[in-house]
């Protein structure tokens, strides 16, 4: 379970997150929405222990990810995977490389059971072809696809996605989508994903939470926030001009 | 009056700026001597890093260690003739190569060459988000990162320092023949006489300190790049100023040591 009590952050004296609190269940998929700027990526950087809040806290089935030893985080961020908005490759290692880099680093299994399983992931999300490419010869999607890969090698309980299906095609987005949905199904991860793409949030979520403004205006099943009275979600999801949310 | 205060406060928060990065620097020093045990698991990544700045510097290197002895000899063989010394401007050369402008040198281009693409390098990694997944795949950026670009440089300045040494006495006394009459087999005789034991391992310890200093400035400027290529760019700008003042800085201290009063 994680849970996020009172996070509250600021940049520069700008409050980006204004005393937050939720909880996320284990084995569930919540989505976070909201305008480009508003503190989403942020809210996942405090989750993943990356970002120290000004005050409040994350805490991770009952230990404190804020404020800990460096110790403390590595052992809550083992059972932890991050999706990056760019993918984060290393940029001097081959895709192949890259996806094989924590089960290497960390010496958990031998050379030829790494590469199995390196083959294997790939294979999943279409990336075999591709595997000895420089990130710099890849296009957007496949680079973030690879770092889903390397994700998955650590068979993470928890998985953050920040905007898994942007730059992705409506095919490949929709299978990112489906695998979010097997991951919870099959192994019981629980994802926390920040998206733009109101389908694959519909689709995927248990609950979906809009970030406006440094709060959580509503936070409610995907058939809720559909039907929702609230004049700013309502703008968000329809992607309206009109509404209380400033476009200019 | 508010001006005054502006200027205080402006000047304050910059030496405020300052201290906290040689803090951050220093603490980046001793966690990569902590991962130092790591050194074996790391040599393959540490060897292409000596490797990348041994090619990237050898031909810069080249000319400028052979214009410096060159200009070296020739700047102290006029004032030497005067006395009708010329004869012995080997061992002038040798001496001041060898103490102080050989590592000097070498820490200068390695600084202009390799700790600014290091700084560049890291820094894109830390705006791109690389440096956030590694740390989330509890692969310490240090580990990983720095303490191979350091250990890689305290090995390669002391290599490019004796190479500028040697090929600065060469330069030296391709002048001393040419322009001072001073026969090669002389030459060679006062370098033998003035190549004292301390001048060379006080100058190899000095560039050795000159590897580690720039190595972790550069990293740790990269590692603190944000805001994107704008931030690149100023990490990089920042870490080649820094490493220049502290190689100046620090080379006086290791120089008072050894040979001050
Ligand atoms: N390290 C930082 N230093 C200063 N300001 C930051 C930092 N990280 C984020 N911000 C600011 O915090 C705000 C929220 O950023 P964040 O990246 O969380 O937005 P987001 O909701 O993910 O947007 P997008 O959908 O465009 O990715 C932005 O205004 C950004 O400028
Ligand atoms: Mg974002």
């Amino acid at each position: 379970m994680i849970e996020l009590i009172n996070l509250y952050k600021t940049f520069e004296e700008r409050v980006i997150l204004n005393n937050i609190s939720v909880k996320i269940e284990e084995g569930e998929t919540f989505v976070i929405i909201g305008l480009s700027g508003t503190g989403k990526t942020v809210t996942l950087k405090h989750i993943a222990g990356l970002l120290e809040p000004d005050h409040g806290m994350v805490v991770i089935d009952g230990i404190s990810m804020s404020g800990s030893s460096e110790r403390v985080k590595n052992k809550l961020r083992s059972k932890m995977g991050v999706v990056f908005q760019s993918g984060a490759l290393i940029n001097w290692l081959s895709v192949g490389d890259n996806v094989a880099l924590p089960l290497r680093e960390h010496k958990r299994y031998p050379e030829a059971e790494i590469r199995e399983i390196v083959d294997e992931k790939l294979r999943l999300l279409k990336l075999y072809e591709a595997k000895d490419k420089m990130p710099s010869d890849i296009s957007g999607g496949m680079k973030k696809r690879a770092g889903l890969a390397r994700v998955l090698v650590r068979n993470p309980k928890i998985i953050l996605y920040d905007e898994p299906t942007s730059g992705l095609d409506p095919v490949m987005s929709s299978r990112i989508s489906q695998l979010i949905v097997q991951m919870k199904n099959e192994f019981g991860v629980t994802s926390v994903v920040v998206t733009h793409d109101m389908n694959s949030a519909y689709y995927i979520a248990d609950r979906i939470a809009v970030l406006y403004n440094g709060e959580i205006v509503q936070c409610d099943t995907p058939e809720n926030i559909k039907n929702t009275e609230h004049p700013v979600v309502r703008q968000f999801i329809n992607g309206s001009l009109k509404g209380p949310i400033d476009v200019d | 009056m508010s001006r005054l205060l502006n200027l205080i406060i402006s000047t304050g928060s910059r030496i405020l700026d300052i201290i906290d990065f040689a803090g951050y620097s220093v603490v980046l020093f001793f966690k990569s001597v902590f991962y130092t045990k790591n050194v074996i698991s790391k040599r393959r990544e540490i060897i292409k890093q000596i490797y990348i700045s041994l090619v990237k510097t050898f031909g810069v290197v080249s000319i400028v260690a052979m214009f410096t002895g060159m200009i070296l000899a020739l700047q102290t063989g006029i004032e030497l003739k005067k006395f009708n010394l010329e004869d012995r401007v080997g061992n002038l050369l040798v001496a001041t190569l060898t103490r102080e402008m050989g590592p000097f040198t070498s820490a200068i281009i390695l600084i202009a060459s390799v700790g600014s693409a290091m700084a560049a390098e890291i820094g894109t990694m830390k705006v791109s988000e690389e440096i956030d997944a590694l740390t989330i795949m509890s692969i310490s950026p240090v580990k990983f990162l720095v303490m191979p670009r350091i250990v890689a440089l305290s090995i390669v300045l002391p290599i490019v320092t004796i190479y500028t040494d040697t090929l600065g006495c060469i330069g030296g006394a391709i002048i001393a023949k040419a322009q001072l009459n001073v026969s090669y087999g002389a030459f060679y005789q006062n370098i033998l006489e003035s190549l004292h034991l301390k001048a060379i391992y006080v100058g190899l310890l000095k560039a050795y300190i000159f590897g580690v200093i720039i190595s972790s400035i550069s990293c740790a400027h990269g590692l603190r790049a944000m805001n994107g290529a704008m931030g690149v760019g100023k990490a990089t700008r920042d870490s080649v100023v820094t490493s220049f003042i502290m190689v100046l800085i620090v080379g006086y201290i290791i120089t008072a040591i050894f040979y001050g009063l």
